[in-house]
């Protein structure tokens, strides 16, 4: 199988940080805050590799740093230790040691991105069309018909009505909202897209039928995803395979079946429970 | 005024004038910082044109200072003024011809500028980027990296909207395949005038303190699609019949619209009172009003 991303070690703490930072947070602790100099260790020691068409779900109570790192690897966030590398069309990324210029470009070509909140992924000062249009044109597409085709094509895929491509974002329900950063993230075809809790606050046939268009993404164009979410219906349904992070570390990991069925940590033990 | 050392300007500015000149020359289209001074006169009122025109004028020159096309207006007579003021021993003409150095505001001439002459623009807003991202380290991060796609986007809801590209003035423009430029309140009709210009072309943002060039023979290019090309003003009538100035007769001249007071009709005149007076003169028309003589 084709490797994407190989995580290895990735940390990152909010605050000035310390020597004793590492050890006395985390489960064991039960806080991700040092109590000797106060920072948050929002993640610490993520590693996890993910293949071409694989979709690896990151599950986890609220503030245990699965944003975090999803953020670090997008560059909205700059990890404190750690490193990735992407594989691209034979070559290979060591991401946080490229420069900026670099990171925009793979951000904005090959990587992906669907947050939660559409304010971060959408333009709402511009169509929808026109929110698609800009990441091509970052691409170097440049012919108007050309544009508004694929703008169009790909919300057709998404399922949003082709006559409201010319609308604001504004004007479209959450769930729509949605379906567009989704087109929008997959305009440029990237083989690594990831997904910030995309279905949390929408209702459940909406979540279902977002989910629905993502599964069968993942089958069409082959693209390796992140799914972050606290749902554990999300991970069932999506992810071949499971990180469960508590305190910034991940305390559990490996095949979602296996995860689920058989947990061996005593928090993934309750978490599934409580969901049954 | 002899207080005054030539040029109003002291030696030392007009040498970092000059040496950031040399700068935009030597990177097409890229806004070098400069220490804009103080002048006389509000900033805004055409000072980083000016302050150009000061560093680089010498005795013996022959400047042209133009507002909107017309060298009569009060703007370009005040500006006028004091450039001969504390430049003694230049000269002043109306003739494009026969300048060395043009100052204008709004208007590139009609006709081609030559290789020995030098055009300084005054500019408002140097930078094309502000209308998408208010932060200026971000935009220099955008212009770094040739990241046009935001101006490219407000191109594609302008056709959307209005089936065509709206913007009039400041048509954002790729200079030498590099920086885009916000070539100064010049209208579309003035921005393939630009493009491989014998003469040099200087732009000085006297509140922003910022100084750009296209050198001569350099690629000018407005921004477009492929699909969508760049246009001019066509000021056809309804009938689709190009308008002429109603004073020279010139079909091929961009022309100011107004409305006659004493019959309230609209008239159309060539907004470059040089071009006009003298395509009169080729036919030996006069033309209705005495154009002035600087
Ligand atoms: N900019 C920041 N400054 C300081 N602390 C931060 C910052 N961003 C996140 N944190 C902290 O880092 C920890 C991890 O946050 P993160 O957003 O990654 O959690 P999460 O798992 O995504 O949670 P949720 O399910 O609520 O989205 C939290 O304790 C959070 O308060
Ligand atoms: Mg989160
Ligand atoms: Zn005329």
């Amino acid at each position: 199988m084709d490797k994407v991303l190989e995580v290895k070690n990735l940390s990152k703490v909010y605050g000035k940080g310390c020597a004793d930072c590492f050890g006395l947070t985390g489960p064991q602790a039960d806080t991700n805050i040092c109590p000797s100099c106060g920072s948050v260790v929002a993640a610490h020691d993520v590693s996890f590799d993910l293949y071409k068409g694989e979709i690896l779900g990151i599950m986890g109570e609220s503030g245990s740093g699965k944003s975090t790192s999803v953020k670090c690897l997008f560059f909205d966030e700059e990890p404190t230790s750690g490193s990735a590398v992407f594989y691209d069309d034979g070559k290979q990324y060591n991401l946080f040691t490229l420069n900026a210029a670099q990171q925009r470009q793979l951000s904005s070509r090959r990587f992906g991105m669907v947050y939660q909140n559409p304010y971060l992924g959408l333009n709402f000062d511009i169509s929808a069309g026109g929110n698609i249009a800009e990441r091509l044109l970052m691409s170097s597409i440049s012919h108007f018909g050309a544009i508004r085709e694929r703008a169009s094509s790909l919300l057709q895929r998404a399922e949003v009505p082709t006559a409201r491509i010319d609308a604001l974002p504004k004007t479209f329900s959450g769930g729509m909202q949605q379906r567009v950063q989704i087109a929008k993230a997959l305009s440029t075809y990237p083989p690594l897209l990831f997904l910030d809790e995309v279905t949390t606050g929408l209702d459940l046939s909406v979540q279902a039928a977002i989910l629905d268009l993502i599964m069968e993404i993942q089958q069409e164009i082959e693209t390796a995803m992140i799914v972050v979410t606290h749902d554990l219906g999300v991970i069932r349904l999506l992810a071949g395979r499971t990180l469960v992070m508590k305190y910034g570390r991940v305390i559990e990991s490996g095949l979602t079946d296996q995860v689920l069925e058989d947990p061996q940590h005593a928090y993934t033990q309750r978490l599934v429970a409580s969901a049954l | 005024m002899s207080q005054y050392n030539f040029g109003f300007l002291d030696e030392f500015a007009k040498k970092e004038i000059r040496r950031c000149t040399i700068k935009a020359v030597a990177i097409p289209g890229y806004q070098v910082p400069y220490s804009s001074r103080e002048m006389p006169m509000g900033r805004g009122f055409g000072t980083g044109g000016l302050q150009l025109t000061l560093s680089l004028i010498g005795e013996n020159d022959t400047l042209k200072v133009i507002d909107q096309g017309s060298d009569d207006s009060v703007n370009a007579i005040n500006l006028r003024d004091f450039i001969e003021m504390t430049c003694p021993g230049i000269n002043t003409t109306t003739s494009t011809d026969k300048a060395d150095i043009i100052q204008s505001r709004h208007r590139i001439p009609e006709k081609e500028l030559k290789e020995e002459q030098l055009i300084v623009l005054q500019v408002p807003y140097p930078d094309p980027l502000v209308i998408v991202e208010p932060s200026e380290e971000k935009r220099k991060q955008m212009h770094g990296e040739g990241d046009y796609s935001r101006l490219l986007v407000k191109l594609y809801e302008d056709l959307i909207k209005y089936k065509e590209i709206t913007i009039s003035h400041r048509y954002p423009t790729r200079i030498n395949d590099g920086y885009v430029i916000d070539p100064s309140p010049i209208p579309r009709w003035d921005v393939p005038k630009m493009h491989q210009s014998k003469a040099l072309i200087l732009l000085g943002a006297g509140r922003e303190k910022k100084i750009y060039a296209v050198p001569p023979y350099t690629d000018a290019k407005p921004l477009a699609f492929d699909d969508v090309p760049f246009r001019v003003e066509d000021f056809c009538d309804k009938r689709g019949k190009r308008r002429a100035c109603s004073k020279c007769g010139s079909v091929s001249s961009f022309l100011d619209e107004f409305v006659d007071s004493t019959n309230g009709k609209t008239v159309y005149q060539c907004s470059d009172s040089d071009y006009c007076a003298e395509y009169c003169a080729a036919q030996s028309k006069q033309p209705f009003e005495e154009s002035i003589d600087g």
